[in-house]
């Protein structure tokens, strides 16, 4: 390749960056500031907006502590056993990657909205799940579900059994295993895969959107917010808490791309000899 | 504190129908050396994880020291294994993991840090690697990292120690210093050892008793002397060194070989019928025989001759300190010192003795 190629594949490659992922970041930032910081800090501190921040972290923590769990017992089951339907089991672990996230939200709605198989009966004991937080969590779950498994399976899997083995031997209880060997092994990989799931959890809108009934103050996420402001022609307030929800997303993506590197790092210097 | 197991059981997981080991029966007494040998698949490091409880076996009595294996849990067990691959924690440190079966005992009965770290220290010159507690494990050559593996399963002063194929990723030199260092260290520490092993010279070397296995069953279990001698089927034999097979009849007293140029000999064994003849290179004996077999130097080992001999088309090898020069118009073979088989088993002579003549 001449280097007049070269650097034109790199030129291009930067350009479609700049535009693509870089520009819509700035552009929400800017229209956020057009007004100044003053002005979009206040739009934050509407008592809607707080109500929506706050209950975004409240579905993100949860999510992401559940979905940990899950995923970890589940990449565990699937690395070092061998039973039944376990391909199976590997293929609808990724279904939610798949399947659009209004699917989900829509499945969620018809058995547990009011309409729907169990709404009424839930009704009757005062359970509310759909255009309730427990339907925004529900929806949240599954659309997150597969990113930690997904991350640390590859390597439990290449991690195979000696190493349980050996510490089964000398004496470590299941839990002592899983803490003290298993775990520390993958650390870096299911850092990564919590990150991930933080990202996506924040962030998700269809399968959210169609479970919550969008009740300002109530049901609505960051994302829902965003787009009740801005179809109120509150464009400031939408563009500041829009750059707030990216904010923080990008510090996610940021603390993984810094974990994965110090990963890469550590393993490096564990095969060089330091 | 010695092994009992008696009929011992073992069946493929998802598939009952393939035996993996079967009707094991071993008794391994106090402070022996044991190896378990075989070609692959034989089950030996089947044996070996029933053993440590790793896997399950489907029927039959394990005991340690009178005591029901199923009923004890790892930590009463206190086995100490080593696995082929090491399986060290890679995240920690050497020391951390030498120190791992006293940092996972419950508060009560685990030794303070102090003792725990003097432990490793002492684990850490018992292996000759005083220096590397702080080294991570990827850094460490093979035989470093098979001798932490070691130190980490004696920490909690196991009785017994397993071994599986401890030596197989081990250059030839380094293994035999190790092979030598672990006999002394079994010695030393009063241990009960079992290794498995598809290496039948490394077993000689450093074993005092081989279980010989083929397809999941016990073909014998002797000691090294006793198996050459009296091995009990002529695969045993063939497994344990390089062997030469003659067909023939034993009728009247006397072994009839059916290959041309070999010298009948005689055996105390009534029952007349055919049975197999299996030496070993270096026990056959050669004379000179005008017409005999044509006699070819080929080369040499252990400082003696390696002599083709062409018995009517088929070539046998033998080993003898003479060369072909000695019998310029051919030989005769003398297989006196064959151990003879009938269906597959040993033959034994009338008085009492196998059919092993010295």
């Amino acid at each position: 390749m001449s280097a007049l190629t070269r650097w034109s594949l790199v030129v291009a490659t930067w350009l479609i960056v700049a535009v693509v992922l870089i520009l819509p970041p700035l552009l929400v930032l800017s229209e956020a500031l057009r007004d100044g910081l003053p002005t979009a800090l206040q739009s934050l501190a509407d008592p809607d907006a707080i109500s929506a921040i706050r209950l975004t972290v409240e579905m993100t923590v949860l999510s992401v502590v559940i979905n940990t769990v899950f995923g970890v017992l589940a990449a565990w089951l699937i690395s070092k056993y061998r039973f039944p339907l376990r391909g199976v089991l590997v293929a609808l672990i990724e279904i939610p990657i798949s399947v659009s996230p209004v699917v989900a939200g829509l499945v969620w709605l018809l058995l547990f909205g009011s309409q729907g198989w169990w709404g009424a009966a839930l009704d009757h004991y005062n359970i509310h799940i759909a255009f309730a937080p427990a339907g925004i969590l529900l929806a949240t779950l599954f659309v997150t579900f597969p990113y930690v498994t997904r991350t640390i399976l590859p390597l439990m899997e290449q991690q195979g059994r000696d190493a349980e083995d050996a510490a089964t031997l000398l004496g470590a209880s299941f839990w002592q295993i899983l803490w003290r060997v298993t775990l520390p092994d993958a650390r870096w990989a299911l850092l990564s895969g919590i990150l991930l799931t933080t990202a996506r959890a924040m962030g998700e809108f269809g399968a959210v959107s169609v479970v919550s009934g969008h009740i300002p103050g109530m049901t609505e996420t960051m994302p829902l917010h965003i787009e009740t402001l801005y179809n109120g022609y509150q464009s400031v307030a939408a563009f500041s808490m829009a750059a707030l929800l990216a904010i923080m997303a990008m510090t996610t993506v940021g603390f993984r791309a810094f974990f994965e590197n110090r990963a890469r790092r550590a393993a490096l210097a564990g095969d060089a000899g330091s | 504190m010695s092994v009992h197991i008696e009929k011992l059981i073992r069946r493929a997981p998802g598939n009952p129908d393939r035996i993996l080991l079967d009707q094991v029966s071993v008794d391994i007494p106090d402070g022996s050396f044991v190896a378990l040998v075989g070609p692959s698949g034989a089950g030996k490091t089947t044996l070996l994880r029933s053993i440590a409880g790793l896997d399950p076996h489907s029927s039959g009595l394990l005991t340690i020291d009178g005591r029901d294996f199923a009923e004890l849990t790892p930590r009463e067990r206190n086995v100490g294994f080593v696995f082929q691959n090491y399986a060290l924690f890679q995240h920690m440190t050497v020391a951390k993991n030498i120190s791992f079966g006293l940092d996972v005992l419950p508060g009560r009965e685990r030794p303070s840090k102090a003792e725990i770290d003097g432990r490793v220290k002492e684990l850490l010159e018992l292996i000759q690697l005083p220096n590397l507690g702080n080294a991570y494990p990827q850094r460490l050559s093979g035989g470093q990292r098979q001798r932490v593996a070691l130190a980490r399963a004696l920490a909690t002063n196991p009785k017994h120690l397993l071994l599986d194929e401890p030596f197989g990723a081990l250059d030839p030199v380094v293994r035999r210093t190790v092979r030598e260092w672990l006999r002394s260290l079994h010695d030393r520490l009063g241990l009960t050892t079992i290794l498995v092993t598809h290496d039948q010279e490394e077993a000689l070397d450093v074993a005092d008793r081989l279980v010989v296995m083929q397809d999941g069953r016990i073909v014998q279990d002797a000691d090294a002397g006793e198996l050459e001698a009296h091995p009990a089927t002529p695969f045993v034999m063939e497994f344990l060194g390089e062997t030469l097979t003659f067909r023939g009849t034993v009728s009247g007293g006397l072994f009839l070989p059916e290959t041309p140029h070999v010298v009948p000999f005689p055996v105390a064994i009534d029952q007349d019928g055919s049975a197999v003849a299996l030496i070993r290179p270096h026990e056959v004996r050669l004379t000179a025989d005008a017409g005999g077999a044509p006699v070819r130097r080929i080369g040499s080992r252990y400082g003696l001759s390696r002599l083709a001999i062409d018995l009517n088309g088929r070539i046998v090898e033998v080993l003898g300190a003479s060369n072909e020069q000695i019998f310029p118009s051919g030989a005769k073979l003398h297989i006196d010192a064959a151990r003879l088989f009938r269906d597959g088993a040993l033959l034994s002579m009338k008085d009492g003795r196998h059919a092993a003549a010295a």
